[in-house]
């Protein structure tokens, strides 16, 4: 190995510092989240007991926030695939130092995602039914089927970088810290010694893993779409559907990723390596991905609208100017125009104004799932007035709790293992080192980004 | 004792063999059965492929120091105990493949729904159908009673509130006024609700009547989305029903006794017609506007007349609801609008539907629709 130079040195250690010090004020951070979730267990506890007629669904809108909560958890999963697998593909360097966290937030959000899918079935001790009398037909079951294909896929995806760090962990921490940490950094460091073969093989997992878990992750949020897209519901009658929510997933995912990144970076430290650059790279690909989303919406409601078939008329009210006409106006400006020309001022390029255009970005696509799922029911099917729907405090507890689930499992995650890829950030500064480019590690916030 | 010593290579390649040829078998027999098979497979691939990936970049030497690793010694020849534990291991684990789908199938399977007589023994298969004269439709306003149709089947079925599985929809006339279209669930040949269940819970029958299983039904309610007549009821609590029908042995043809958290819908009453009798709505009908029949016979009755339904369609341009969806109903409408019962189509509004039971089973709620 030879020497370690200063900036690997300190990498070193400002990942090494959430494993091995905890503050107090994480320990009140866990604490609230354990409340929120203890809260949200009472709830659904009730749910259990008296049924789902606690909750605000009924016969018409059968669906509800649990239903968005699932698809939104799911499409926020897409943020490790597009960074660290499309990225990683693509060669793009810059997109080590987040790499980790991507994926972290990947393999949470489709834990508790699924986990949705369960609180909102009628009949939860049943759930083994799908695999006992599965049939392919349903899109539950190619639901059911792409979603721990997909969980485990990136389990195994988040874990195979992930090796050296935790040998380097291993190294550096035994004696330092709990017992059982050590000897988790044992067992999952499985023997990793850094020797070349060692390295060939990881590499060639890596790299085969990356290309598998690509169309993996497109195959989810399509099939996801397909549970809305394959019933008679006029306003799901799409076959953009499929792209719409693989972008919409991919959108979503980006900005719950500079969200997480902003507040890693403050809390643990992290500047020198979560430099402007990446905020501004990511802030650039929300404005593609809104682009993209802007176009989508034009293709759906551009087509439908101009003919205007019947039902459609319906639909459009009550998303352009009736009952869900703020949210739908707040997704459209809030959620894919603000970010646009939010990226397009230069002056707003900071890290401030890039969190900000992700927060508008995550709420307009929370809020894009809810109308999505509801208006979608409420459009009569024969001659009654239209449902309404008002979601129940046992909905929105169970909603607050599954928000604490996601936040406290990143919270637990970042504890134990590494946050940032440090293996594969020392291997590529080596590299540039050997090919004299000019290092990305110590690069000044004000002058990185532009291009 | 003589230990008899294996070649190693061939040894493994036997155990990998076998291994393989059992996985085959159970592909063979479980395929397409149980979706469990085949995510155990799809993960195991998931999981050997960077262990694969890891061997076939291995150096020689490396690979070969990875087999010692395993085996926990470098000798390239095998004793009978290393052998034995081998095969034993690999057919344990084929066993377990082989096994653990029909374990957790066996372990989960109720008895299976009862499917008696739906086949009758006759050469030719019933194809029930319904045909509503709306020309006989006032919603009941003539008799002062609110829609008898669906309050006979309330009553016979112990439909919880706020269900009406057959349900009076009043539309509007082109123009001025109204009409009744009594709607139960349209039995479609073509059922989109079957088509999305995850686990069989609601399926065809050979006659025709769409039916639910409430043991099965996981209440995920996607049929209810899929369902374009709004003809799909869930249990949202514990249903309201008589303290009798929670008595009864369940049976899924009468969908009594209710269960919570389960989808609900008009059955086409198969119990009643294999004995002999019409659906409850029909019986409740007071102009006899419904006619259930056979598509096969060519023939139906409201309990008074018997008409050919071929004919009967074709001369009173019979049409069925949202036919452009290709669900292809089995109940068939004949336009009108109360005209052959004097009903005014101006006079609009039914009498609200009321539940006949002055106590329901303790414990249970009613809901809004």
């Amino acid at each position: 190995m030879g020497a370690v130079s200063p900036w690997q040195a300190e990498l070193e250690e400002s990942t090494l510092e959430p494993a091995r010090t905890t503050s107090r004020s994480y320990y009140v951070v866990v604490g609230a989240l354990l409340a929120v979730i203890a809260w949200a267990i009472y709830a659904y506890y009730i749910q259990l007991r008296d049924g789902l007629v606690v909750t605000g669904m009924r016969d018409r809108i059968s669906w509800g926030l649990y239903i968005t909560m699932f698809v939104f958890f799911i499409g926020i999963s897409h943020a490790g695939t597009l960074i660290s697998a499309i990225l990683r593909v693509s060669n793009a360097t810059w997109r080590t130092p987040v790499t980790r966290m991507a994926e972290f937030i990947t393999a949470v959000a489709l834990m508790t995602g699924a986990l949705f899918v369960v609180v909102d079935l009628g009949r939860p001790d049943r759930f083994l039914n799908v695999i006992v009398y599965g049939r392919w037909q349903s899109p539950i079951v190619w639901d059911v089927t792409a979603v721990t294909t997909y969980l485990s896929a990136s389990l195994l995806y988040l874990y195979l970088p992930m090796i050296p760090d935790l040998a380097f962990f291993r190294d550096r921490l035994t004696g330092q810290v709990a017992r059982w940490k050590s000897g988790l950094y044992r067992i999952l460091a499985i023997k990793w010694e850094g020797t070349a073969d060692q390295k060939r093989q990881l590499h060639t997992s890596i790299s085969i893993m990356m290309i598998l878990i690509i169309p993996i992750a497109v195959s989810v949020h399509t099939v996801v779409s397909w549970i809305f897209a394959m019933t008679l519901r006029e306003a799901w009658n799409s076959a953009i559907f499929g792209f719409f929510f693989v972008a919409g997933a991919i959108f979503s995912g980006i900005a719950s990723l500079i969200i997480l990144m902003a507040l890693l970076r403050r809390v643990y430290h992290l500047e020198a390596y979560l430099t402007l650059r990446h905020f501004r790279y990511l802030g650039y690909l929300l404005a593609v991905m809104a682009g993209v989303m802007l176009y989508a919406n034009i293709s759906e409601y551009v087509t439908a609208g101009f003919k205007f078939e019947e039902g459609s008329e319906f639909i459009f009210r009550q998303l352009f100017v009736a009952e869900f006409a703020p949210y739908f106006w707040f997704y459209l400006v809030g959620g894919l125009v603000v970010p646009i020309v939010l990226m397009f001022i230069p002056r707003m390029r900071t890290i401030g104004g890039i969190v900000t255009a992700a927060v508008f970005v995550a709420l307009a696509m929370w809020v894009e799932r809810y109308f999505i799922v509801i208006t979608g029911l409420r459009a009569p099917l024969m001659p009654y007035e239209p449902a309404d729907y008002a979601p129940t405090w046992v909905e929105w507890s169970i909603t607050a709790g599954g928000f604490a689930f996601f936040a406290l499992l990143v919270t637990l995650f970042v504890k134990v293992f590494p946050i940032m890829a440090v293996y594969e950030m020392v291997e590529e500064e080596e590299q540039r080192a050997q090919l004299q480019i000019p290092s990305e590690a110590g690069s000044d916030p004000s002058a990185g980004g532009g291009a | 004792m003589v230990t008899r010593r294996f070649e190693r290579r061939r040894l493994r390649s036997h155990a990998g063999l076998g291994l393989l040829a059992s996985l085959a078998a159970t592909a063979l027999v479980v395929w397409g059965v149980s979706p469990l098979f085949v995510l155990l497979t799809v993960f195991t691939v998931l999981a050997s492929v960077p262990v694969v990936a890891a061997r076939a970049s291995m150096s020689r030497e490396s690979r070969r120091e990875w087999t010692a690793w395993l085996f926990a010694d470098g000798v390239r020849t095998v004793d009978r105990r290393t052998a034995l534990r081998l095969f034993g291991g690999s057919a344990l684990f084929g066993g377990t493949y082989l096994m653990v789908p029909h374990m957790v199938r066996s372990a989960m399977a109720q008895v299976p729904p009862a499917e008696p007589e739906l086949l009758p023994p006759r050469a030719r298969t019933r194809q029930w159908t319904m045909i509503i004269d709306l020309r006989r439709c006032d919603g009941c306003q003539s008799v002062g009673l609110p829609p008898q149709c669906t309050t006979a089947c309330i009553e016979g079925h112990f439909t919880p509130e706020p269900m009406q599985w057959i349900e009076v929809y009043e539309a509007e006339l082109p123009g001025d006024g109204t009409r009744f279209i009594p709607t139960p669930c349209q039995q479609c040949q073509n059922p989109p609700c079957v088509n999305v269940c995850p686990v069989a819970a609601t399926f065809s029958t050979p006659e025709g009547p769409v039916l639910i299983d409430q043991d099965r039904c996981i209440g995920c309610r996607i049929c209810m989305a899929a369902c374009p007549y709004d003809r799909r009821f869930f249990n949202w609590g514990a249903p309201p029903v008589p303290e009798e029908a929670l008595l009864a042995d369940y049976d899924l043809e009468l969908q009594v006794p209710a269960r919570k958290g389960t989808v609900m819908k008009c059955d086409f009453c198969p119990d009643m017609v294999r004995a002999g009798t019409l659906p409850f709505c029909i019986q409740g009908c007071p102009h006899r506007a419904i006619y259930y029949g056979d598509l096969e016979e060519d023939n139906a009755t409201n309990g008074r007349e018997l008409v050919s339904v071929s004919r009967f369609l074709a001369n009173n341009n019979a049409f069925r609801l949202k036919e452009e969806l290709g669900s292809q109903p089995r109940v068939y409408y004949i336009p009108g609008h109360g005209e052959d019962v004097g009903r005014d189509p101006t006079t609009t509004g039914h009498l609200r539907i009321r539940w006949p039971w002055s106590r329901v089973a303790e414990g249970s709620v009613t809901w809004e629709r």
